[in-house]
């Protein structure tokens, strides 16, 4: 039997799902910008022999990379309220993304940092150039190009990922798709616009990242 | 094919209402055959805690199960419970397998067709829950507040319809994440059913969940076979006695954790 598509089910929805993309959109962008400044950071303390930052920063992305995201989401929005600690949902949902992509930004900074040859930082060191000064010029900037491919692709996992924070009741797109779906019954309709939502975004900010790349380092190599 | 279709579809007809002759040839006097055989059967859910379920001890217990037996003791006989699914409880009545339904029976036009109901015994209904001290007795005074509830359950649809504006509504995916959020203290009040709140109750949390307002009420009868005026009023009247003298209240406060609402 052939499905009738009813998409005039929808209608009366539009501000729910453009306030729904509304907020996957200010996670993502909160998510990816504190979560890839402590995949920096993160990176920055394992490449040193610090004796106390490095196992601590190791300890912190081994739990955040074996534990699932929504376990994770549930502990800060569930859990933190009996410390004490009460996060609202944007809150919580922003938090989580931060912490999830901070840990999975570090390991992947982390290679691209170890994949700068030796002689290099030696270079730079006999440039009598500060420790600041080398990680910054020669040894993350560099490693920020090799990796950006793989990092923009996290981060666009992480924006994805963003959709099981309408279980804390983050009112993001998905849980704007739920809820629609909850009060028409036309789910395949409902899902479907949403799908092509999250694949326009996806698409928009595969294509912001990778422009943001060019900008970062392609001007760089002539400069 | 059309025609193969509605002759099969007639024979059916005449099957059914086949079966349904023994309905007609049961309407005696229940009561009286009940105090014969000194045995009330019963039909009782045995998938449905707090209202009807199997024990450690393997034996069915409930708020049903007491309700059976307190009308028993009324009419001085003996009980046997009869186990049965919310879809077949009607029908054991209608053919005389049982005498009683007592299985969290709901009243709707449609069943008023086909069986009588008792009073009702006891509480089933929707309502906004919150902790103590927090005064809140009707939707307007939702304003302001936050309050969790089941995406897309009858709670969220009734909720949504009388919540003034500024009430904030979060929506969780199911009962455990509503449950959760209010335990945490993430929101300050729940909508949701009396069942789900005697739940939280019966872990003994810190916070607990009273009612503030009724949403939807739709409390449970003794489904009774039509046509037994002595029996529904002997029935009536067991039920009536055990609200005056408390001992409805206590199965209520045992199984559902919450004396019957004042509005019952």
């Amino acid at each position: 039997m052939a499905y009738q598509f009813d998409f005039s089910s929808l209608s009366g929805y539009g501000d729910l799902l453009a306030k729904g993309a509304g907020l996957t959109v200010s996670l993502t962008v909160v998510g990816g910008l504190a979560g890839v400044a402590i995949g920096i950071a993160g990176a920055w303390a394992r490449s040193r022999p610090v004796p106390v930052l490095a196992p601590v920063v190791a300890a912190y992305v081994e739990v955040i990379r074996n534990t699932p995201f929504l376990v994770q989401l549930f502990f800060l929005f569930f859990g933190l309220p009996a410390l004490g600690i009460k996060l609202g949902e944007f809150q919580a949902a922003a938090l989580a993304m931060v912490v999830n992509l901070g840990a999975y930004s570090t390991e992947i900074i982390r290679a691209g940092v170890q994949s700068i040859p030796r002689g290099q930082i030696e270079a730079a060191m006999s440039l009598a150039m500060t420790p600041l000064q080398i990680f910054r010029h020669v040894v993350l900037i560099p490693a920020l190009k090799k990796i950006w491919p793989a990092l923009s692709s996290q981060v666009v996992i992480v924006m994805l990922g963003s959709s099981v924070c309408s279980q804390i009741a983050a009112e993001e797109l998905t849980f704007a798709a739920n809820f629609i779906q909850s009060r028409n019954f036309r789910a395949f309709e409902v899902y479907f616009v949403v799908t092509a939502l999250y694949l326009a975004l996806s698409i928009l900010l595969r294509w912001l990242l990778s422009r943001l790349g060019q900008a970062l380092f392609e001007r760089r190599r002539h400069g | 094919m059309k025609t193969m279709l509605n002759s099969a579809l007639k024979s059916a007809v005449v099957a059914l209402s086949l079966l349904c002759l023994p309905v007609v040839a049961h309407a005696q006097d229940a009561l009286e055959s009940i105090t014969k055989a000194g045995v009330l059967k019963v039909a009782v859910p045995q998938d449905f805690p707090p209202f009807g379920s199997v024990g450690p001890d393997m034996k069915p217990r409930g708020y049903d199960i007491d309700m059976a037996e307190l009308i028993a003791k009324g009419l001085g006989v003996k009980t046997e419970l009869v186990p049965v699914t919310s879809a077949n409880r009607i029908p054991y009545l209608t053919t005389g397998k049982v005498d009683l339904v007592i299985s969290s029976l709901g009243k709707n036009p449609d069943r008023e067709k086909v069986i009588d109901f008792s009073l009702p015994y006891a509480p089933f209904y929707n309502g906004v829950f919150g902790p103590e001290g927090l005064s809140i007795s009707g939707p307007e005074q939702l304003a302001g507040k936050v309050v969790g509830v089941t995406r897309g359950s009858i709670e969220d649809l009734e909720l949504t319809k009388v919540a003034p504006a500024t009430a904030d509504v979060k929506r969780y995916e199911d009962n455990n994440g509503t449950i959760s959020a209010f335990l945490s203290g993430q929101v300050e009040l729940v909508a949701t059913g009396n069942v789900v709140a005697a739940a939280i109750l019966e872990k003994n949390p810190p916070k607990k969940p009273l009612l503030k307002f009724l949403i939807k009420n739709s409390p449970n009868y003794v489904g009774i076979n039509k046509g037994e005026t002595a029996l529904t009023e002997k029935v009536n009247a067991i039920i009536t006695a055990a609200r005056a003298d408390g001992s409805l209240d206590a199965i209520s406060k045992t199984w559902l954790g919450a004396p019957l609402p004042a509005s019952f």
